[in-house]
């Protein structure tokens, strides 16, 4: 088939590069590619601090935990523990307990994934203030870019026709079959990915946030409200814990994402703005 | 054309180094003096943040009865040693003192009585370990305002010291003593308290008898306890390791409204 759609329309006049993202988009995302990253690691960190998570307005040592990473003796062993509501899990060697530098250290998150990597909480909440600040900036300039440029409106805010299940389903068995939009339909985003899009910058970030602020002390002098609206601070930092968890799921899909549909194209895209796209018909070609 | 090639090839140059150095450079960053003067900035950010929008004298949330935590964590020192408060302790505080001085008009030494006689004020709030953890009790205690107003502070005061009966960390050269500061916002704040009593009873060891210090509305490392002097000072510089506190001299942050 592309042989002869080659042949049809000629050489070169196939392949166009579109202009996908803007300097704004690429910029904030690459910020938040960064900020993200520390803001994980250095949160493990400080999760290791307490590595327990509880629900309500207050919890430590005494009060039940509905999760828990532990150190715990068995026999001549020691394992390591992670519960969650009433399940227990071995996960010694991860969770719990883990090697740092050969040898088997009691702490929640491994070595390899926080920063630093060795105990230090001042130093895990110096790294993960500054770039919540950062992150917090890039995501109110995006914000306001976002509304006045008419980004969201033009490229996230799906269409009536988008939204029907039987275009749902279609895209949703696509997805699940590799199979990506290609020619035309490629030049937007489609309803999943504009949804997904949606829930993370309107939903899953702001709850990041908030439930940040609302673990601190001053903020909630400031608006108490937040402590009503999530239930509590241990609530909150519960809270906190599980919406970074569906941000990790959510950049492991769409990294998933970049790499299946053309890595190569993908990554122009978001580095240059330019996206090749195939157009049957050289007049509709609208650079 | 070539610029763009030239460009591209800088950003996958740039990425290489940048998983090169990995997570194992990162820890090298961790410990440069330059970066970690860089990450101070979000202290300032923070405070003048948080100062703007909470407002001076806004109080920190209250809770009731049925909020206190069954169990009230004691965190740090939990029984100070050294023979001095050991005797204190053993007269039940009888002749325990504070002391009131430094850049003060009258400086002052307050019995337990005679700080129990003051106007009290009795708060049921949470507080917030830097660790992350939390606990709800009731506090009662004399607002530090009332006593600052009391001695007197001279005009080029503008901290407010605390040092403890315990030594948290032991060092040769003494810098291991708990010591916390607080500026005047905050010491004239209403709910800073120094509380002798914790949920209707007389503070206990653990939790900083016979004396503790209340700043609602920062993190648990500023509760000092084991309040044995009280100084008002100019600036920060000529405490300790000069960062204005035990945990802040190890890196903590000055400001812990968060």
């Amino acid at each position: 088939m592309e042989n002869i759609d080659a042949l049809t329309h000629g050489i070169g006049g196939r392949r166009v590069l579109i202009r996908r993202h803007s300097l704004t988009v690429r910029l904030s995302h690459w910020l938040n590619v960064l900020c993200m990253t520390v803001l994980l690691f250095s949160g493990l960190q400080i999760f290791n601090a307490h590595p327990a998570l509880y629900w309500g307005q207050y919890g430590a040592d005494n009060d039940p935990s509905v999760l828990s990473m532990e150190a715990v003796e068995e026999g001549d062993a020691i394992k390591g523990k992670t519960r969650i509501g009433g399940l227990s899990f071995d996960t010694t060697g991860v969770l719990g307990i883990s090697n740092v530098d050969g040898e088997a250290t009691a702490r929640g998150f491994p070595a390899w994934i926080t920063l630093p990597s060795y105990q230090d909480l001042a130093t895990g909440r110096r790294w993960h203030f500054f770039f919540a600040w950062l992150f917090v900036i890039n995501g109110l300039i995006y914000m306001a870019y976002g509304v006045i440029a008419r980004h969201f409106l033009r490229d996230l805010l799906p269409a009536q026709a988008e939204l029907t299940p039987g275009n749902l389903r279609h895209e949703i068995v696509d997805h699940a079959r590799l199979r990506f939009p290609k020619g035309e339909k490629a030049r937007h985003y489609n309803a999943l990915q504009k949804l997904t899009y949606l829930f993370v910058i309107f939903l899953l970030l702001p709850v990041m946030i908030a439930t940040g602020l609302t673990m601190s002390p001053g903020f909630d002098a400031f608006a108490p409200w937040l402590i009503d609206l999530f239930g509590g601070r241990q609530s909150a930092r519960t809270l906190h814990f599980i919406t970074a968890s569906a941000l990790v799921a959510f950049v492991v899909v769409h990294v998933a994402m970049v790499l299946v549909s053309g890595l190569f194209n993908n990554m122009r895209s978001m580095i240059t703005g330019r996206y090749a796209i195939d157009i049957d018909d050289l007049t509709e070609v609208k650079p | 054309m070539s610029r763009i090639i030239t460009r591209r090839r800088f950003l996958i140059g740039s990425t290489l180094t940048a998983s090169a150095l990995g997570l194992s450079g990162c820890d090298a960053l961790v410990e440069s003096p330059k970066v970690q003067s860089i990450l101070k900035i979000a202290e300032g950010m923070t405070m003048k943040t948080q100062r703007a929008l909470i407002g001076d004298d806004t109080l920190a949330r209250e809770f009731t009865m049925a909020d206190i935590s069954p169990t009230f964590r004691a965190n740090g020192t939990s029984m100070p040693d050294g023979a001095q408060y050991q005797d204190l302790l053993s007269r039940k505080f009888s002749t325990w003192q504070l002391e009131v001085g430094g850049l003060v008009e009258r400086p002052t030494k307050l019995s337990l009585a005679a700080l129990k006689a003051m106007p009290s004020r009795t708060q049921i709030t949470r507080h917030d370990c830097v660790e992350g953890w939390s606990a709800i009790g009731q506090w009662t205690g004399v607002p530090l305002g009332a006593v600052l107003n009391k001695v007197g502070l001279k005009p080029e005061a503008r901290y407010v010291a605390f040092h403890c009966a315990d030594e948290y960390e032991k060092t040769l050269d003494g810098s291991g003593w708990y010591y916390e500061s607080i500026d005047l916002v905050d010491a004239f704040h209403p709910q800073t308290i120094l509380a002798h009593s914790m949920n209707g009873r007389d503070l206990e060891v653990p939790h900083g008898a016979p004396l503790r210090l209340r700043v609602e509305r920062q993190l648990g490392y500023k509760q000092a306890k084991y309040l044995m002097r009280i100084e008002a000072v100019a600036d920060l510089s000529g405490l300790y390791g000069g960062n204005g506190g035990f945990w802040e001299d190890r890196g903590y942050e000055w400001y812990a409204g968060i």
